[in-house]
């Protein structure tokens, strides 16, 4: 993974010092409320309803066992043990001291961590495919692109003061992992007809209250002008986006308004400045990126004996078994497979975790996955290098500590935002109806037998658990003062990408389990064979559905 | 006179009468006149005088309005050398960004501010971006 040096570190230890003036300044009232809001919101601190809210940045989803024991300590030592993992990839903590989060952020930077840019209007975490580097159907490693769209992102002096907040996404993979469709800017890795790489870059994608699915605006760009195109990009985007209404102000309506066409015409003009100036990457700038993303040291193993003795494990012991087969995907690399650490187990909020659980996990990432884990955007924990024939020995410390629920990819697995209970932006909470349909839905025989199905809770329009593009959307709403719940069918977020369609009328908390029950019957009365919930949907349409359900 | 930050010192005003956009186009002594920018105005027909300019004011009727940033780089990279000044409700927290820019001189509404606010000019001395302070960006400046 990427590591520090000098430069890395004296930027980020310096915007420690200066948000620790930042807060002294604040505290002294030499700030105002207003004047002090968007600076600690781009570092990421919200002030919430209950505390505030601190938002660590992830880069691209990647950590070391090192900084996972720091994030448990520091949750010890600054809240009440421990965090959530959010859809971005990024971790937050609940319950920091607004005075103390200087402190918090110096430790971070000890492990070359940071908060800068998680909120605010400005350039956002950098997001990409959770398996990148070791997924069978990847065209090449985003990482390298990741860590060099990160540096230039990173206080960036003239997009700090965006219309709106500004996500980058980047994949490089047959199936998009990564929601580039659902972004203000998606990248993917591509090949032209001459077989080099470059990037297809999309635009105007974005969820939140106008869901728009991003257009594509250069079919190929040759890698080293991904920095200037972005620069005219978001030079346009800061120039025309508008900042009278914040509910208009993303740049997916800009796209809408001027037209793609437009809209590529004018980042094309600027563009033509930026080209081939000092910000084009040079070869040795990629080499260097790159060379912080190569293979860890993979024994040779004979996929054929070791696929056997696995085989053989997972028949002795049927519950290891299945974990095998829901919570692990294949590898790259003959003789290895990719873990998930689900942290979705029923009862718990979806994507928390204790410190206790991160040090376990620190601890095993050690043991049996070169040092190194992903967050996901599913919320979810990855080790994505561990060997077939230890599997069981993880298996078995992951189940004593509560983590080898077998749901990736199902029902169960819901991504879900931390809603009423935490967001003061909140129209009604989340994490109970993620929890009573979990409860509800405990036969994971059930489960199974409805195949991958993306259930997403968002609390609000902010739509920060995805709703839009869960196969099934759930979405907060505020009635007259009470919590509603708004169901939506046929999301998806894959290459083939789509904002689901409401249903109808909203719903109550307490009915939302019986609603579910409702549509998943009718999905398996329709369903032909071992159709996904989304075939069925995309074949059926809404119909069915909408009449069952208000019957 | 007022006071403000210009090229990283304290110093009084003496700068020239200051138009808008419109004024400053129609008006015959342009060379001798400055112009002050709002945020939503067309940086392109100043463009075409850009060898006239004496100085550019640029406005931040709120300091969420990130477009005077632009506005300021333009003009750099168009190879306007003169004054750029940033005046209204910017704050010192901002210094950085706005002159890696390219302002290099800073209007506070609150002269007491000023010699607070000019070591915010030092908060960072590394950046990882080409900027007009510093046209090279890390990654072509980086130890090998
Ligand atoms: S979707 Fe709304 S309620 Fe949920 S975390 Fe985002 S802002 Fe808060």
């Amino acid at each position: 993974m990427y590591v520090y040096d000098e430069y890395d570190q004296k930027i980020v230890d310096e915007r420690v010092a200066q948000y620790r003036d930042q807060t002294a300044r604040f505290l002294d009232g030499k700030l105002t409320d207003e004047q002090f809001l968007p600076l600690r919101l781009q570092n990421g601190l919200y002030v919430q309803r209950l505390a505030p809210m601190l938002r660590i940045a992830v880069p691209y989803g990647l950590m070391s066992s090192r900084q996972l024991r720091k994030i448990a300590q520091l949750s010890r030592d600054y809240d009440k043990g421990y965090v959530h993992v959010s859809t971005r990839q990024n971790i937050q903590f609940n319950w920091p001291e607004l005075a103390e989060v200087p402190d918090l952020l110096a430790e971070l930077a000890s492990v070359q961590m940071h908060s800068i840019q998680t909120s605010g209007n400005c350039i956002r975490n950098t997001t990409t495919d959770q398996y990148a580097g070791v997924a069978v159907d990847e065209l090449e490693d985003p990482r390298p692109w990741c860590e060099i769209i990160r540096q230039w992102s990173t206080l960036h002096p003239e997009f700090a003061f965006l219309p709106r907040k500004f996500k980058i996404a980047v994949c490089g993979t047959a199936e998009d992992r990564a929601a580039i469709y659902a972004h203000d800017i998606g990248l993917e890795l591509v090949h032209n007809a001459a077989g080099e790489k470059g990037f297809k870059v999309l635009v105007g994608g974005g969820l939140g209250r106008t869901p728009v699915i991003g257009s594509q605006i250069c079919p190929f760009l040759e890698p080293q002008h991904l920095l200037t195109y972005l620069e005219a990009i978001l030079r346009v985007y800061n120039q025309h986006g508008r900042r009278d209404n914040k509910y208009k102000a993303r740049i997916k309506i800009l796209v809408k308004a001027m037209g793609v066409d437009a809209f590529r015409e004018a980042v094309e003009k600027e563009w033509a400045v930026l080209r081939d100036g000092p910000s084009t990457l040079t070869e040795d700038e990629i080499s260097r990126a790159r060379s912080f993303f190569t293979a860890p040291v993979y024994q040779s193993l004979d996929a054929e004996t070791v696929a056997a003795a696995l085989a053989e494990q997972c028949s002795s012991d049927p519950v290891f078994g299945n974990w095998v087969k829901r919570n692990t995907v294949a590898h790259r690399v003959p003789g290895y497979r990719i873990v998930n650490v689900s942290l979705k187990a029923t009862g718990y909020a979806p994507g928390d975790i204790t410190d206790e659980q991160l040090e376990l996990v620190a601890d095993l990432a050690d043991q049996y996955s070169f040092g190194e884990l992903r967050t996901t955007h599913e919320q979810n924990i990855v080790l994505a290098d561990v060997e077939q024939g230890q599997l069981y020995g993880l298996w078995q410390a992951l189940q004593k500590a509560g983590l080898a629920t077998a749901n990736i990819g199902y029902l169960t697995d819901i991504i879900c935002c931390p809603g009423g209970d935490y967001c003061s932006l909140a129209n009604a909470k989340s994490i109970p109806v993620a929890e009573a349909i979990q409860a509800r839905f405990e036969d994971m025989d059930y489960v199974y037998d409805l195949g991958p199905l993306e259930l997403n809770i968002s609390g609000c329009m902010n739509a920060c658990g995805h709703h839009h593009i869960g196969h099934i959307g759930v979405l907060g709403v505020d009635k007259k003062g009470q919590e509603f719940y708004q169901v939506s069918l046929g999301g998806s977020q894959g290459k083939d990408a789509s904002i689901g369609k409401i249903l109808g009328p909203s719903f109550k908390q307490e009915d939302m389990p019986d609603i579910l029950e409702n549509l998943l019957t009718t999905f398996l009365s329709l369903r032909q064979e071992d159709e996904a919930f989304i075939d069925t949907y995309r074949r059926v349409g809404i119909d069915p559905f909408k009449e069952r359900v208000y019957a | 006179m007022p006071r403000l930050i210009r090229n990283g010192a304290i110093v009084e005003d003496h700068g020239p009468e200051v138009l808008d956009l419109e004024q400053w186009l129609e008006s015959t002594e342009r060379s001798s006149r400055a112009v002050v920018l709002e945020p939503g105005e067309s940086l392109a027909s100043l463009l075409a005088h850009i060898d006239e300019i004496p100085m550019v004011l640029v406005n931040f009727p709120t300091f969420m309005d990130g477009r005077g940033f632009s506005y300021a780089r333009e003009l750099r990279e168009r190879g306007y050398k003169g004054e750029i000044r940033a005046v209204g409700h910017f704050l010192r927290d901002q210094l950085t960004y706005l002159s890696r820019c390219g302002f290099n001189a800073f209007e506070f509404d609150d002269e007491s501010e000023l010699e607070e606010a000019l070591p915010s000019l030092a908060d960072f001395s590394e950046a990882y971006q080409a900027s007009v302070d510093r046209p090279q960006p890390l990654f072509r400046r980086r130890a090998k």
